[in-house]
């Protein structure tokens, strides 16, 4: 959706670690993403190439990892993992399902050199 | 995945230079490509410890940082903030406008965000209230910065409602936070019931759904209860008004609803 100003965002934060830490060059970049986050896995790697040109991250990795879409299922007020946005609930196979998890969009590590 | 997006060709109608700059990359080409079929790669291997820099911070945190600065500003003058997102031509500016005249007295403003031309922030200052626009380049939604800035140039009272009309799409501005009370997604009855299914987050993130132009549901066959189904469908939560702003059909339901959240808000306020 807006993998590009995603990027900038994970510039951001990773010219804030580097001057906390001085960091000299980071190698890999570790990203959780939760299933209903709106992220284009593929864009959000091109862009990251592309934004990281030129600071410290500079060819580094981008590792996604995948986190799992929860909601609420408003007809047994329990929550329920799905697979895809509009999945019914798979215990009672109803349709009230309102996200609760998976809209995380999260740097967790980097591994610098 | 959109051109660009959130990089520096953003404006604020009357302040272009803001001293800090931002960089933005043009550099893609791709054709008729189809992302979002790959699965992420996990893997760790090859990772040493003494290296690794736990951040656990939001991609997102920059924008958060700035509609946190937003919302307090609103908190303190007791000022309610919805943000209106929807498809371009769902007849937003044209049910502000009809907003706008049967509020009267009631204090308020509009930031107007488009990625081109002065054109609605005009069409409501017709109406004798005070607009911003703001135009985001290349941008296909408003973020808290611009936001911040567009803030900068009214002059809001206290209990004043801000109307934030964001770029239309029903995609990205789902995601930006800009500091608002509440979103309310405004679809026409011409765009078709699935809408709700093709766009789930938008109507997800949504407190209200405003089912606009209901004066033309006979002339293009369409079953305004399936809207609201397939709304619900995505958004067990969300609170739904049809409305036709062109014949006020319906508008009285609208203005009730704003004004319980005026009050609302004075209340929080205090």
């Amino acid at each position: 959706m807006h993998e590009m100003s995603l990027c900038e965002g994970i510039c951001n934060v990773i010219e804030e670690q580097a001057r906390i830490h001085a960091i000299g060059h980071v190698r890999r970049v570790r990203v959780e993403l939760g299933k209903f986050a709106g992220v284009e896995k593929p864009a959000l790697e091109f862009a990251f190439e592309v934004v990281m040109r030129g600071t410290v991250a500079e060819g580094a990795v981008l590792e996604m990892i995948d986190l799992p879409g929860k909601a609420m299922c408003f007809d047994c007020m329990i929550e329920v993992e799905i697979a895809d946005r509009l999945d019914p609930c798979p215990r009672c196979g109803g349709g009230k399902l309102m996200p609760v998890g998976g809209d995380e969009m999260r740097i967790k590590d980097l591994e610098v050199a | 995945m959109c051109t660009v997006c959130g990089c520096g060709d953003a404006t604020v109608e009357g302040h272009h230079d803001h001293g800090h700059g931002h960089r933005h990359h043009h550099d893609h080409g791709h054709g008729d490509l189809h992302f979002g079929e790959g699965a992420a790669g996990v893997a760790v291997a090859g990772m040493t410890q003494e290296r690794i820099i736990e951040v656990e911070t939001s991609i997102l945190a920059k924008n958060d940082g700035y509609a946190a600065v937003n919302r307090a500003f609103f908190a303190g003058r007791g000022v309610l903030a919805l943000n209106l997102v929807s498809s371009p031509g769902s007849g937003k500016t044209t049910l502000l406008c009809k907003t706008i005249e049967a509020l009267g007295d009631q204090p308020l403003a509009v930031i107007e965000g488009d990625q081109q031309t002065a054109n609605d922030a005009e069409r409501i200052r017709a109406t004798g209230a005070q607009a911003v626009q703001v135009n985001t380049g290349k941008g296909c939604h408003l973020d808290g910065h611009m936001v911040g800035h567009a803030l900068e140039h009214l002059k809001l009272k206290p209990g004043s409602l801000l109307f934030i009309e964001n770029v239309g799409n029903l995609v990205c501005p789902a995601a930006f936070d800009l500091g608002e009370d509440a979103k309310v997604a405004i679809l026409s009855v011409t765009e078709g019931e699935d809408k709700p299914l093709k766009y789930p987050d938008m109507f997800t993130a949504a407190r209200l759904a405003v089912l606009n132009k209901t004066d033309l549901a006979p002339h293009c066959d369409v079953d305004l209860g399936l809207y609201e189904e397939n709304l619900r469908r995505v958004n067990p939560g969300i609170e739904v008004l049809r409305v036709s702003a062109r014949t006020g059909e319906g508008m009285a339901g609208w203005l009730g609803w704003l004004r319980e959240r005026l009050a609302e808000k004075a209340e929080l306020a205090g």
